[in-house]
Parts: structure tokens; sequence; C-alpha cells
């Protein structure tokens, strides 16, 4: 599981930090609610994993709450098997 | 009882002289917004009232007084001066929603500059193309978005100043950035406000249009007049409110009804700078005991999602007054929240262009749940002929919304670019670019753009400036792209493109463009959904056929294909 989530950490920190933005991001960091990951830019996060980890996540669980944090992300892809 | 009253009275006897008496404004006098909103407001006896209840990330909050905005502005205006910027110069705030935003805004109107506000999550390159149209002196932005500003500083000889809002030291600044702490700097009781006519330009808000680049729409500080009187008559605020503007100031909701509007009327508001979620802006909205809310059709429907049984859990009763704006309200969106909170939505129509409401419901009037409800008092608005751009004598005929252009908040041009602006005028109306019909009582009904533009999240995205850096991407020839319907953003992005040789549809490459555009633009414009073809409809001359792909997305008829090119 924490190879799963340090993958998600690690994309987030490439895709949505700009290069000088240097806050700390660990498995409980808000990423919807802090403002590092906004509701468009979600559906990106959203086609980085299904690619990644082959699946398909409905609309209605990929949900802010369910994006909120890399941990909250790794509860959503264990029920896709992927751990 | 509502400030508004009867509609069809107030219709009827309305004109602007009433605003101008209001605010004590006579024609040939000085009028500057960012004075209007604050030293005015403390003169009234309002200073120790609270202007500003700002709530961000991870718990941070800030209170400010009238007077205490009334200080900052100053300060903020006299540091400007004193960096050598001058009255006329284009100031660029990018940032956000934090207090230097709000404070920052009306800080360059008091020294006469131009506020140019642009949305924090634009890229690079939509900033650039934003900051070389204006010739942008400064931009005042924090560290977290510094990054973006370095990427093209080179290409920006005329930008002379990155005023950076929350450095704490940690890495050095580079040439021409500098650090301005709001709070921290010595406040400024005496600032001499720059003496600004009516005509003084005042706000730069770039919009989208369906060809070219990003256009400035130019307005002034008399605008003000039109802002107050619609913030008085459509958003009902009153002495006692505690107003939400859910808007982000980079846009021209932000700060015609996030800050001139209701602080020109010395009303306290509230912001919260912390994204969506439900269970947070209920959270607030009991906390503060929010009592007019102004918000937007892709918020409300997100909340619709989340059910009434998480409004329940929330004390909302203090609500008095709804208002929505940003693309058609949804008639299902107006009875849920008859449902969720006791109340309607308030539908508003307008655009950054006409700089404050034109078409609305108002408190009082019968709501006809999914219509645009009626033109504002003071405002001739008709729907026309889409082809002789003549006034339709019959209702419920579907034609452009357009207005005569003589109310105070109109822009006046787009910065550099007289000749878009005197396009957008036929026959002595201003076209808006909508469509819809009037029904036999007067209210109007939305259809949808008369062009290509995307109205996504309340946003307008225009087609060009996606493909052209689409076309920037090294695996595209060729795209189009389209708004594609949406339950929640009305439209959101697709983009259907064409392979140079040598590349291959993948699911890697279709997220390495979905983030390239994301990145290079901003989230607003990245496609959603791509799809890869052989090769685009285009006419016979080239031109590629947008409408063809946007019929086929909407289910909708594809109409005149005869010159359509045959493969």
């Amino acid at each position: 599981m924490s190879d799963v989530k340090n993958v998600v950490l690690n994309y987030v920190k490439k895709e949505y930090l700009e290069e000088d933005d240097d806050r700390e991001i660990t498995f409980e960091t808000p990423l919807i609610s802090g403002g590092i990951v906004d509701s468009f830019s979600m559906v990106s996060l959203l086609v980085f994993l299904e690619n990644k980890y082959n699946i398909k996540i409905p609309p209605d669980e990929a949900t802010p709450e369910a994006f909120d944090t890399v941990n909250n992300i790794a509860v959503l892809l264990k029920r896709y098997k992927v751990e | 009882m509502s400030h508004i009253g009867d509609y069809n009275n107030r219709a009827k006897n309305f004109t602007w002289a009433e605003a101008e008496k209001e605010l004590g404004y006579g024609p040939g006098n000085n009028i500057n917004i960012g004075e209007y909103c604050t030293d005015r407001i403390c003169r009234m006896g309002k200073g120790n009232k609270t202007a500003l209840i700002w709530e961000g990330f991870g718990d941070q909050s800030r209170v400010y007084t009238f007077n205490d905005m009334r200080l900052l502005t100053n300060t903020i205006a006299h540091y400007l001066t004193t960096l050598g910027l001058k009255s006329g110069e284009r100031i660029c705030l990018f940032m956000d929603k934090v207090p230097e935003l709000y404070f920052g805004f009306l800080g360059i109107l008091k020294m006469g500059g131009i506020a140019q506000p642009l949305f924090s999550a634009f890229g690079p390159e939509s900033l650039l193309t934003r900051l070389e149209d204006a010739q942008t002196s400064a931009i005042i932005t924090q560290k977290k978005h510094v990054a973006k500003v370095r990427n093209i500083i080179n290409v920006l000889p005329h930008l002379r100043h990155i005023i950076v809002v929350d450095d704490d030291g940690s890495k050095p600044l580079r040439e021409r950035e500098v650090a301005f702490h709001m709070d921290k700097a010595e406040r400024v009781e005496n600032f001499a406000v720059y003496p600004s006519q009516a005509e003084t330009p005042s706000v730069l808000h770039y919009t989208s249009g369906t060809t070219g680049k990003p256009k400035g729409a130019q307005h002034v500080h008399y605008s003000l007049i039109a802002q107050f009187m619609t913030t008085r008559y459509v958003l009902d605020l009153r002495d006692d409110d505690i107003y939400w503007c859910t808007a982000d100031p980079g846009w021209v909701t932000g700060t015609s009804y996030g800050i001139i509007g209701p602080w020109s009327s010395g009303v306290t508001q509230c912001v919260l700078d912390s994204g969506f979620r439900a269970d947070a802006w209920y959270k607030f909205i009991e906390k503060h005991k929010v009592t007019m809310w102004y918000s937007a059709p892709t918020a409300i429907r997100s909340l619709m999602k989340e059910g009434t049984a998480l409004v329940r859990k929330f004390d909302t009763s203090s609500l008095r007054h709804l208002c929505s704006v940003g693309e058609p309200l949804n008639a299902e969106a107006v009875i849920w929240s008859k449902e969720a909170f006791g109340k309607p939505f308030y539908d508003t129509y307008w655009q950054t262009e006409t700089g404050s409401i034109m078409i609305s419901n108002y408190p009082g009037m019968n709501v006809k749940p999914g219509s645009m409800g009626r033109p504002f008092p003071g405002i001739t608005a008709t729907v026309l002929d889409l082809k002789t751009y003549e006034p339709l004598d019959r209702t419920g005929v579907v034609g452009l919304i357009a207005f005569r252009p003589n109310w105070p908040s109109m822009i006046r041009t787009y910065w550099n670019n007289e000749s878009t602006y005197k396009s957008k005028f036929k026959n002595g109306w201003y076209i808006s670019g909508d469509r819809a019909s009037i029904d036999e009582e007067g209210y109007y009904w939305f259809v949808g753009r008369d062009d290509d533009v995307i109205n996504t999240g309340g946003h307008l995205v225009g087609p060009f400036e996606i493909e052209s850096a689409l076309l920037e991407h090294e695996a595209v020839a060729e795209s189009a792209v389209v708004g594609k319907p949406d339950p929640v953003n009305m439209e959101v992005v697709k983009a259907f493109i064409a392979l140079k040789p040598g590349f291959t549809a993948s699911k890697d490459l279709n997220l390495d463009i979905m983030n390239f555009v994301r990145k290079r633009l901003s989230p607003l414009a990245m496609p959603q959904e791509i799809e890869f073809v052989d090769s685009l409809p285009k006419t016979r001359s080239g031109k590629i056929m947008r409408r063809l792909l946007r019929a086929k997305e909407w289910g909708e008829e594809i109409g005149d294909t005869s010159t359509l090119e045959n493969d």
C-alpha cells in the first residue's frame, strides 16, 4: 500500500506544485480542500490513476472527499484491488 | 419589503441619477471607486464596522474593519507610488482570494492605476498573453505563484515590479522582485487619492472570444453607479447583512459584486478561500450567519449532488436572499434550493463587458424557474433577429440578446482592440453573443451562446487559445476544441486531435496533453476529454468546422454542410 501512496504522492508533487513551491506534502495533506488540486485538475489526477492501475472509477466515486488526501485515494484504490 | 419594491413601478420611474444622488456624485465631480468603498464609508460613521471576515486554507482567519481597510488600501496605494508606479499604469493582481487581493484592488484604484485581476490558476502562457497585451507594469502575487511569473519574465521588459505579499525570506528574491507585507507595513493615515473622473479607466478584465487572443475589457470609475444600484435592487443588500459572494476576483463577478458593490454600500462580507466542499460551505454559512449569498450554478449543482440531508446538519436559517450568476440556472436547481433552504436562488445575467447585472429575477418578483428574469430598471434590452439585427416583434422566438449602450458600467473599449469593440455593435445595439427568447410577460429565457466560446463552470474559455496551445505539443498536428455538455459545469472542454505522423494515440498521450494544457493555460482550459481523429471536418477553404463537432456532442442537427470539404 505504501508503494501506491508514494506513487500518488510523487505524482501530485510533480504535476500540481510549481517548481519553486516548497510546501511539505504528506499522505494526510488536504489536496482538494487545501487548494493544491482544484476540481478541474482533479480530472487529470483521476485519468492518471485509471491509466496507471488500469481501472475505471465511476464519477460518483471520484468525489472531492475521495481525492482529498493521498490516504483517501489509497482507500479508494483498495476497493479496486490496487494496494 | 425589498429595496426594489414593485418591479414594474421601479422600472417605470428609474433613472441612474438616483444612484448618483445616493452616492453624492454630480457630473464633473471626482469619482474614485477605492475612495468610495473605504474613506467615504468611514466618513459615514462606519469605520468600526466589520468590512471583511476572511477564512483561508488550514484554519487561517483574519477580520478587518472599514477603517482597517481604509488604512491598508492607503498603505498599498502609497507603496505602489514609492515604486514609481503612476496613474494609468496597469497593475496586475495574481493571487488566491486572500485579503491582499481585495485591498490591493482598491489600493491600485486609489493611486490611479488600472487594476488587472487575473485568475491565480492561470498558467504561464495565459499569464503572458494578458500581461503582454496590457503592457503591465507591476504584478502583485504570492510566493506560490511567483514561479509562473519567473517563467515568462524575460519576455516582459515592461514588467518592472513583481511584488510578493507573503515572502518569508527562505529563498532569495530575484531581479525585479520585492517583498511587501500588507499587515506588517506601517499604516498610512492620509493618502491623496487620485482625482479620477467618471471616464478614468479603472479595471481591465480579460475575457475570451471565439477567435484571437483574450481581450481586455476596459472599465471606468463611473461603473460604480451601476454596480452600487444593482447591488441594492438585485442583491437587496442591507446595512445589517452578512454577505458572501463566492466568485473569485480574477473574474468580473468577484470585483463588481465581490468588492465594489458591497463595500460601496458599507456592507460586511465574508470570503472563504479554501476551495469547494459542501460541508465546509454550509459550516461557513452557519458560523458567520450569512444572510445574502451570491453563488454560481456549478456550485449549486455540486451542492445538489450532496443532497438536502447534508444541508439539514447545519443551521442555514440566517439566509435571507440567494442569487446566482455565471451561466443559466436550471429550473431543477431553483426548485432544489427552495427545498434545501426554503427560498429559491434568483438567477442574474450579465457579462464582463456589461460590468453589472443586466437581466435578473428580483426579490418579491415571481420567479419562473429556469428563466433569466427581466431587464434591470434603466436597461433597454431586447432580442434581435439573427440575420437582420432588428428587434423581434414576436414573443417566444429565439434571437440575440442585445442592449442599448446607455448604462454606466458598459466597458469603454477593449484594450488595444477598438475594432473588435466596435464590431460588438449593430444598429445601435450592443450584441451580447448569447441567444434567448422573451415570453409574453417579458421574462427572458436563455438558449445558448451564439459563438464557439465555452462556458465551463461559469467561466468563458476561448477555443482558439486552447487550440493554439495544443499546437505547441509535439504530437499534435491539428485540433478543434468545443464545449461538451456536463451535468455540473454546464460545459467542459473537449478536444478533437489529429496527431502528427509517428505519434500513436494512447492513454498516456491523452494524459500528457491534458496536463500540457492545464499547466500552460489553466485547469479550466484543460480538455476533460480528448478524442483522437484521423482528420478534422473542414470547409473547402480549409477552416475547421467546430460547429459540426459541437453539434455531435450536443446531439443537435448538424445543419448546412454544403461547404464541407470532401475527403
